[in-house]
């Protein structure tokens, strides 16, 4: 396990320099002078010189990238221009928050997924079933940030259950974090939902098929511990392999939620980042996210392992 | 909201070949292909007659008539500037398509080249799947925000953001159904015959491999229509002025409290539309690749 673990760090190496590169490559398409595109209509040539420099913009290319790198190497992403603070020490400061809402948003995500795919799959083909794979395909195809538009209408404004943004950590209270995260998660939430249900479903459909389900129902067990027994250790496998995909889905809708709810975690950071044209900050926000993301998936693939004993044997990859 | 990656669910053998008539005739039987395409055809003759059934001009304002909810004279209602909301959502519908659609045309073009070329001259397959790689490790729509950010808010912004997400994926998709045609008995044939690799590519091993782009080319418009709202309310995408779903969806927002139609309506004719585009998709993949049920996006 230690050893596969280690192989897929050292395989994450070259795969990070290319994205790095490619986020480092952003700037590059800004049309025109960055520099002048950041200073905004108001700067004085002085700023954006001072912009130009801090950014190294002024540097040629090959050293600019050296430099990038070098400063990488330091865990530098560069200083924000909004927030004249560094960009790590920013995303790190906000990564909590989008790590709590994300994990809220994950369970719910597992537990309610599970539960419809399982259900659809052992009422095959009746009305429960049917119902179950229209919402599941309403789900899949909703914005969820206009879901989040429409629950704070109906739970803020209409009925006044919830507030309408904000964000209290669930250290502070735990009550108050399940008021402010609630909404955010369930948009977030509500995509993966629909997908998670579809594959459960499909995949539960396929394992009750199969002869050793037969076997077990016929010495005689209750269906129950067929269906949880036996039948659910081999539904978790293909869902462990798509938690990778919803975290990365998770957090591409993590900027436009929560700035519509006003919580103070990496997706709003990088949506004022990109109103104000802070492109360091959007570099290295992408940067983090993407290799946060490559990090979980080795996580996920490993705990795969932990469920499927036939992974560990062949070292997969 | 990544692209269907299907390289591990896809077995050898089991991509049919269209026949145009019998696909045809399977189609028409199949539920959700036949709801999806009515829900689709709707929307796409609507928005695309906007100039004609439109009941005024998008931009037109008439203050006297700002707020209006909706009744039988505005069945939409009217915005803050007393524009018909009818007529924006029409003429909105019109651009999120025709992003959409561009998309899926970028993706096509692109898609297919990059992916026959990665499956079928292994050499630069190496090189492409990792560049591929390293665009999928991030996150799709926060990829096409800062790609949409560096270029500067328009509406080509939008559809170039959008395709370069997307490509690298289909690419995929073509690249797995290439790698299994390529070595079928008859390609080896036509190879032994002596005809050149790209008669092979061409009219061997593409024809193949229409049914799962054609699968994947309906997911990448839905999700299309989807993350062009996300980009153009982050006001990343085309002008006020020529408004599409998401530029409503944001301008509603300021008045969601007294006039929540002016979020909801722009919202619920996204949510048809992709609804159509999903039902097309889960229709054309059972008739097409019956071994692909789940879509793992």
């Amino acid at each position: 396990m230690a050893r596969y673990t280690l192989k897929r760090l050292l395989q994450m190496i070259p795969l990070l320099l290319l994205v790095s590169l490619i986020s480092f490559g952003l700037i590059k398409l800004v049309p025109g002078d960055p520099a002048v595109v950041m200073g905004g209509s108001n700067a004085t040539p002085a700023e954006i010189e001072v912009i130009r420099r801090n950014l190294g913009l002024d540097q040629p290319l090959w050293q600019q990238l050296l430099s990038f790198y070098a400063n990488l190497a330091r865990g530098d992403l560069g200083r924000s221009l909004l927030l004249g603070q560094p960009v790590m020490e920013a995303l790190v400061e906000r990564t909590p928050v989008t790590l709590w809402i994300s994990l809220y948003s994950l369970i719910l995500t597992v537990v309610v997924g599970l539960v419809t795919g399982i259900v659809a799959a052992l009422r095959h083909n009746t009305w429960v079933d049917q119902a179950v794979s229209i919402l599941a395909l309403i789900g899949v195809s909703l914005p969820n940030f206009w879901l989040g538009l429409m629950m704070i209408v109906l739970f803020s404004v209409w009925l006044g259950w919830l507030p309408t943004g904000g964000y209290v950590a669930p250290s502070t209270s735990l009550v108050g974090f399940l008021q402010t995260a609630t909404m955010p998660a369930l948009s977030l939430a509500l995509l993966q939902i629909g997908l998670l249900t579809r594959i459960t479903r499909s995949t539960m459909l396929d394992v009750l098929g199969q002869d050793y389900i037969r076997t077990a129902r016929a010495k005689g067990l209750p269906e129950t511990v067929v269906v949880l027994k036996h039948a659910l250790a081999n539904v978790m496998i293909p869902v462990v392999t798509v938690i990778g995909l919803i975290l990365s889905v998770l957090l591409s809708g993590s900027v436009i939620i929560e700035t519509i709810f006003s919580v103070p975690g990496i997706g709003s950071l990088l949506g004022n980042a990109i109103l104000r044209r802070d492109y360091p900050m959007i570099q290295g926000g992408l940067l983090f996210v993407a290799a946060a993301l490559m990090l979980l998936n080795i996580v996920v693939d490993v705990l795969y392992g932990v469920f499927d004993p036939r992974v560990r044997v062949d070292g997969r990859g | 909201m990544a692209a269907v990656d299907a390289d591990s669910l896809r077995g050898p053998g089991l991509l049919e070949r269209l026949r145009p008539g019998r696909t045809a005739r399977r189609l028409m039987r199949n539920r959700a292909f036949v709801l999806g395409a009515i829900l689709l055809t709707v929307v796409a003759v609507v928005t695309l007659l906007a100039p004609w059934i439109s009941p005024s001009d998008p931009n037109r304002m008439a203050v006297r008539f700002r707020f209006r909810e909706p009744s039988w004279e505005y069945p939409f209602g009217t915005d803050n500037l007393g524009r018909n909301m009818v007529s924006r959502v029409l003429w909105g519908g019109r651009l999120s398509l025709e992003i959409g659609l561009w998309v899926v045309m970028l993706n096509a073009v692109f898609g297919v080249m990059l992916g026959a070329v990665s499956g079928y001259f292994r050499r630069l397959d190496g090189l492409l799947m990792r560049v591929a790689d390293a665009l999928m490790a991030f996150p799709s729509v926060l990829l096409a925000i800062g790609i949409a950010a560096a270029l500067g808010p328009s509406v080509t912004t939008v559809v170039i953001a959008l395709a370069v997400v997307y490509i690298p994926r289909t690419a995929r998709v073509l690249r797995a159904s290439v790698l299994v045609v390529r070595e079928l008995d008859y390609v080896q044939a036509a190879r032994a015959c002596g005809a050149s690799d790209l008669r092979i590519l061409l009219r061997h091993v593409l024809p193949n491999c229409m049914a799962p782009l054609i699968v994947q080319l309906s997911f990448v418009f839905a999700y299309a229509v989807l993350s062009e709202a996300v980009l153009s309310f982050l006001g990343l995408g085309a002008p006020p002025t020529t408004p599409s779903w998401g530029i409503l969806i944001a301008e509603g927002r300021s008045y969601i409290r007294e006039a929540t139609w002016l979020t909801a309506i722009p919202g619920a004719a996204i949510a048809v539309t992709v609804l159509g585009l999903n039902l097309l998709g889960d229709g054309l993949r059972d008739v097409l690749d019956p071994r692909l049920k789940v879509d793992a996006r």
